[in-house]
């Protein structure tokens, strides 16, 4: 799970990580009084979605008067943000930060992430912060200073100096406050069950004070459990409605831009489902994984939503039945086709845990859409052709 | 032969009398996995499925020499459990549980590695050496005996692939589901050995997915140690770029964990690269044949 950037900074705030001030806001009125709050003479305005690069996609703007700081919220609020990390489609702004203005006189980045090769976290800094960070890693990695903090024995002083002396930072009084910046960070990132955060820019200010201009964090939703807080601030405008319904039902699906329907159990198979049905020259229309508990009523869902996408001329049911039972999928399949109207050819592969009753249920119905598959590839290869109206 | 486990291993069960315990336990125990207990807090000294019953792992591995523990605990549990297991002695826990916390897996991971346990798992299917003994949720019917060594991330594309094997006329020594959470126990390079050096398993499938760099390091380690013929699908070619938040995820592992970057690494490597998993018993047959 994702928050927004002035979550995060709520959070930073709460273990002492400094911050500019700021105020979200709803309306462009509410910006302007927010800006009147928190007094001075420049502010920005920041976008609030849940994705970076807002900056280069136009959606943070520096104001330089309670008019403009208005104009500019009101030119934010509601527009469609397109950046590099939203995907073509962009997402809608419905919140704006009011920020106080800082003076900005270096841009650091400062992240902690977990580095699946090391299996611990993994401090990341660079004194190159700021929007092109990702051309700094791939051109210059030696710029980005990266030290593992091993959970077993916490951060430590000598963490500290790996950081400040890798960033080239001689300053006694700089090296001291970016030190304890990043060890209280280690610390937000440990005690929520982060999954990623990243500060970028992470600046410098004209007094030499550092300051997380900007805040992404993300979470491991296996352990929101444990953390109601972090939980509360879930949004779930953020999350695309089919794909939150479906996870209601304990399916995970990705709706996608090709003709085939698909439903499989497991996300590896689901995968190698649409990458036989494209090698076979189709298109899959989206990723559907039914998860282990599946049953009738969560295959009945599953045919609703995918036969909402207008762009759907076939679907293949592909199921390997381990802990999934084949009747169940088969009974469903039946349900299905009682509350919804599926008017597109279903190819059906049942193969594992009671695949024989399954397939002996759905001969039994006789239902004339339903086309049965012996195998994956044949159940693919028949997809393919029904999407393209042969027989 | 096989690996890691074969008809006179003993297992426990953590997490035993629970629904999804029983359930499993029973169905391993009917494969002719030689389970020999379990552990339930608070439950010690009750007979299950006719099997004793344990308050803690260091009692039932004193009381039935087991060496390998099947864990099917609750997510919020599983660290613990895997760290009570490590502590007792045990040699191998395999984790079919999924949902547990990353954090926990990396303190649980990091301490058997330090007491010398393997793990497997979480978040997967489990390990079964065909014919001998099942620990795990497969389908245990459609492991027929023979000599093809499998390793997955994902649990369906075990059974997919295990079964193709089968019906071109070969069989599976060991397969192992190694699950795909951020934190997992053994991985295909401590595997790959494994099944080198065993005398039964005469060629490998290796089944991956898109994301984290482990088929890249199989590749490099295939490269170097491996004579038998590997046989590779990897999962997710025509997955969309996800939507993301943050660079810091392309910045940590300097890849973008692409499918097609991992089969070119293999396919370097030697490995017969095949484009779907609908390929992978015909690509095992040709391998075999050469
Ligand atoms: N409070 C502020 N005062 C002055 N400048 C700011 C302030 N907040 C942001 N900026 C400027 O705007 C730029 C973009 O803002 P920010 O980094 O928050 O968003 P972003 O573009 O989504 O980030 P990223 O590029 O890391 O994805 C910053 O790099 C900084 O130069
Ligand atoms: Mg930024």
């Amino acid at each position: 799970m994702n928050i927004h950037e002035y979550q995060a900074k709520q959070i930073f705030a709460k273990y002492g990580v400094p911050t500019p001030r700021g105020i979200i806001a709803n309306t462009a009125d509410e910006a302007v009084a927010n800006a009147k709050e928190l007094g001075g003479t420049v502010w920005v305005v920041k976008a609030q979605i849940h994705a970076g690069g807002r900056g280069l996609g136009g959606g943070v703007k520096l104001a330089r008067s309670l008019d403009e700081v208005k104009t500019l919220a009101s030119e934010i609020l509601g527009m469609t943000l397109v950046t590099h990390q939203t995907g073509p489609e962009g997402k809608l702004v419905q919140k704006v930060y009011i920020e106080e203005g800082a003076d900005i006189k270096d841009e650091l980045y400062l992240g902690v992430v977990l580095d699946r090769a090391k299996e611990m976290p993994i401090i990341m800094a660079s004194t190159e912060g700021g929007m092109a960070i990702e051309d700094v890693a791939h051109d210059t990695p030696e710029k980005i200073i990266k030290v593992a903090v091993d959970p077993a024995i916490g951060f430590q002083g000598f963490h500290g100096r790996e950081l400040v002396f890798g960033l080239g930072i001689t300053n006694p009084d700089e090296q001291k406050k970016l030190i304890s910046f990043a060890s209280k960070l280690y610390k937000v990132y440990m005690d929520n069950d982060a999954e990623m955060i990243e500060i970028n820019p992470l600046i410098k200010t004209g007094s030499g004070d550092f300051l997380a201009l900007d805040g992404k964090m993300g979470f491991d939703d296996s352990a929101l459990g444990r953390h109601p807080d972090i939980e509360a601030m879930r949004d779930l405008s953020e999350e695309d409605p089919d794909e939150r319904e479906a996870s209601e039902y304990g399916l995970s699906y990705v709706s996608l831009d090709g003709e085939i329907g698909c439903m499989v159990n497991g996300a590896g198979l689901a995968m190698g489902t649409m990458d036989t049905i494209n090698y076979m020259g189709g298109t899959p229309a989206n990723f559907l994984d039914v998860g282990g508990k599946a049953n009738a009523e969560t295959v009945a869902k599953g045919f609703e939503i995918i036969l909402k996408n207008p762009n759907v001329k076939a679907i293949f049911v592909n199921i390997f039945g381990g802990i999934v039972r084949c009747d169940r999928i088969a009974n469903g399949i039946l349900e299905a086709t009682k509350l919804v109207d599926v008017h597109v050819p279903v190819i059906v592969r049942l193969d594992g845990t009671n695949a024989i009753e399954a397939i002996e249920i759905l001969r039994n119905a006789n239902i004339p859409n339903i086309i049965p598959a012996v195998d994956l590839a044949d159940g693919a290869a028949k997809a393919v052709k029904a999407a393209k109206g042969e027989k | 032969m096989s690996i890691l486990v074969n008809k006179d291993t003993k297992v426990i069960v953590q997490g035993f009398t629970g629904k999804e315990g029983t359930f499993h336990a029973e169905q391993c125990l009917a494969y002719g996995t030689k389970i020999v207990g379990g552990v339930t807090p608070n439950k010690g000294g009750q007979e299950h499925l006719g099997l004793p019953v344990f308050n803690t792992v260091n009692d039932a591995v004193k009381n039935t020499g087991a060496t390998v523990s099947m864990i099917f605990v609750p997510p919020a549990f599983v660290g613990d459990a895997v760290m009570e297991a490590a502590d007792a002695g045990i040699e191998l826990a395999v984790v079919i549980t999924e949902g547990a916390p990353v954090r926990d897996m990396q303190m649980a991971k990091a301490y058997a590695t330090k007491k010398g346990m393997k793990t497997i798992g979480p978040n997967c299917p489990g390990i079964i050496t065909a014919e001998e003994c099942k620990i795990g949720i497969m389908p245990g019917n459609i492991f027929k005996k023979g000599n093809i060594g499998l390793i997955s991330k994902s649990g369906t594309l075990t059974y997919e692939g295990a079964n193709q094997v089968c019906k071109e006329g070969f069989g599976i020594s060991t397969a192992v589901g190694i699950g795909g959470d951020p934190i997992i126990g053994l991985s295909y390079k401590q595997l790959l050995p494994m099944f080198e050096a065993d005398p039964e398993t005469k060629a490998i499938v290796m089944i991956g997915e898109i994301g984290g760099d482990l088929e890249i390091q199989a590749a490099a380690f295939i490269k170097e140690n491996i004579t038998k013929p590997v046989v590779a699908f990897i999962a997710g070619q025509t997955a969309p770029k996800g939507k993301r938040m943050g660079h810091a995820g392309a910045i940590v592992s300097g890849s973008a964990g692409t499918a097609a970057e991992k089969m070119e690494a293999l396919k370097a490597a030697g490995v017969t690269v095949v484009v779907s998993p609908a390929e992978i018993g015909k690509a095992v047959k040709e391998a075999l044949s050469k």
